[in-house]
């Protein structure tokens, strides 16, 4: 599947709930299944500065796809955490690069991802692509890798 | 009460909406407070029939703002007792106030390791500026405890207070807690060793009755938007003595006697300390929101929000797994809290949803957050258009919180 086949997925899971209680419950109970970051990365080094919600984030390289896993201390940005790596990990960089996350908007959570929000989710999707773009250039030095 | 909740909050326009479907509940005050119909007919008046520059302008209209401006200055003195009306000078906010004060006072009377004191439940407005004129100065940074109720320890700031000691600087409402601090007793045990003090007082002026001649405090500082005045305005109160003494802190029109390129002159006061076009729409604006406090009267504010801190009080205690920060016993209707197993940031989102607005995280006092071990709290901050139906809301919307994240 690629990524928009991911988001239309996602999309159409979101159209089932009737109000944002539901949304948000959802949100809470992707954070709370959200496949845990290794503690060894919950440290400063991965560290995304928000201004009041922390989130970790690491990424790995393997066969040409990069992983992520993140964390972080509010539930509901874990939530959509979730979901942004649904759709982002396991993916080429150029697939990444390419992603403009237009379903973020689709359900109604891009409020969420507002620079002014202070919940690091801005700086987390940045830091994704800043890696993708790090990873495509070690690439292109070491195309066996 | 003497006024009608109903038409006092008619007044206030903002507050007649929807945010997702439901009706607003705007509990976040302490950042800054809706304005009544008065103060925004006065902007609108002021750039549609009277707009030009102050002072200097031989022409009718000139001439009318500039005595508007300078009237909403002995507003403002009498608003807060002041002994002259030179006394009060016109800044862009508390923040600037503070700025002034700090920078101003240290170069003529701080050195190297003199000390500074302010408090550990001090805005980031009311600790930065000290720190950059410590750094200047070589001087030293001094923090009163506060306890576990956020209530400053007053035995350790009387032992603080010495010979070295050049300048206290306390809120006179703590911001992200809501303690009422005992100022008098600050400015006395400091005065009997001759140091003056510096008030914050943003988020004092909505709440309580200032008098700074009683309080003989030797500046005192507020802002216009914590208090039903428009956004960038507030004042700088400094005594006489202590104007006259220190330097200008900033350079420009209006603030000069004479300049030649060899030297310049300064204005008097409170001309010395206001250097350019001044904000007088703001200001006039601000004469405004001194009208609409005088019309409740502070007794009757302080009534009415005190029956809501009570009302919130009973209700929020009972919530399951909440705590309360800053428990003080004399306080403003502020409530600073956290559920203990909840990110204040979600528990945010869910109260936004639900169409009422408060703040989450540190409240610009991360020292205070640090004490309190904690990396910031809800905070619902109350006004005098506040209802108890809003507190119902709020106290649904932190069940619905709990209820949601189990």
């Amino acid at each position: 599947m690629s990524i928009k086949d991911i988001e239309s997925e996602v999309i159409s899971e979101f159209e089932m709930f009737e109000d944002w209680t539901d949304k948000y419950n959802y949100l809470i109970e992707l954070g709370k299944s959200i496949k845990k970051i290794d503690e060894k990365y919950k440290q400063p080094k991965y560290l995304i500065k928000g201004c009041q919600a922390q989130v970790w984030l690491h990424a790995s390289y393997e066969n040409g796809k990069i992983h992520f896993t993140a964390d972080s201390d509010a539930l509901i940005t874990k939530g959509i955490i979730s979901l942004l790596l649904r759709v982002l990990s396991g993916r080429t960089p150029d697939e990444i690069i390419n992603s403009d996350l237009a379903f973020i908007d689709k359900i109604g959570l891009k409020e969420h991802l507002s620079p002014t929000r202070a919940n690091g989710l801005t700086n987390m999707i940045k830091q994704i692509k800043l890696y993708a773009m790090a990873f495509k250039a070690k690439n292109k030095q070491d195309p066996n890798r | 009460m003497n006024f009608n909740i109903q038409k006092l909050r008619e007044q206030f326009p903002v507050l007649h909406q929807q945010i997702n479907k439901k009706p607003f509940v705007y509990f976040d005050n302490a950042a800054t407070t809706q304005k009544p119909k008065i103060v925004i007919d006065r902007l609108n008046d002021y750039y549609n029939n009277e707009n030009c520059n102050i002072h200097r302008g031989d022409y009718h209209l000139s001439r009318k703002a500039t005595e508007a401006y300078e009237n909403t200055r002995k507003t403002v003195q009498s608003f807060i007792n002041a002994q002259h009306h030179h006394e009060i000078i016109f800044t862009r906010g508390t923040t600037e106030a503070i700025n002034l004060a700090a920078s101003s006072f240290s170069k003529k009377f701080v050195n190297k390791d003199d000390e500074i004191l302010i408090s550990a439940m001090e805005h980031h407005s009311n600790i930065v500026p000290w720190q950059l004129a410590c750094q200047e100065r070589g001087a030293q940074l001094k923090v009163i405890p506060v306890n576990q109720n956020g209530e400053l320890i007053m035995d350790e700031y009387l032992k603080m207070l010495n010979e070295k000691t050049r300048i206290v600087a306390v809120a006179h409402v703590s911001n992200s807690l809501g303690t009422i601090n005992p100022i008098k007793q600050i400015i006395d045990a400091a005065h009997k060793k001759d140091i003056p003090v510096l008030i914050d007082g943003a988020q004092a002026t909505a709440h309580l009755k200032i008098d700074v001649s009683e309080l003989d405090c030797d500046f005192y500082c507020f802002s216009g938007h914590k208090m039903y005045g428009p956004m960038g305005v507030g004042v700088l109160y400094g005594k006489e003595e202590w104007l006259e003494q220190i330097p200008p802190y900033q350079g420009g029109g209006e603030m000069i006697n004479e300049v030649t390129f060899a030297k310049t002159t300064f204005n008097q006061l409170p001309f010395k300390f206001e250097a350019g076009t001044p904000n007088v729409a703001d200001v006039l604006g601000l004469e405004k929101a001194i009208t609409f406090i005088s019309s409740l009267g502070y007794e009757n504010i302080q009534k009415h929000e005190e029956e809501l801190l009570q009302y919130t009080k009973k209700q929020i205690e009972n919530i399951d797994k909440i705590r309360l920060i800053g428990t003080a016993g004399k306080k403003t209707a502020v409530f600073s809290f956290l559920f203990e197993d909840i990110h204040p940031y979600d528990t945010g989102v869910i109260l936004d949803n639900m169409g009422i607005a408060v703040r989450t995280g540190h409240h610009c006092t991360q020292p205070l957050m640090d004490f309190f071990q904690i990396p910031g709290t809800v905070r619902a901050s109350m006004a005098v258009y506040n209802t108890k139906e809003e507190v119902d809301r709020f106290i649904d919307g932190l069940k619905m919180v709990r209820q949601m994240f189990g």
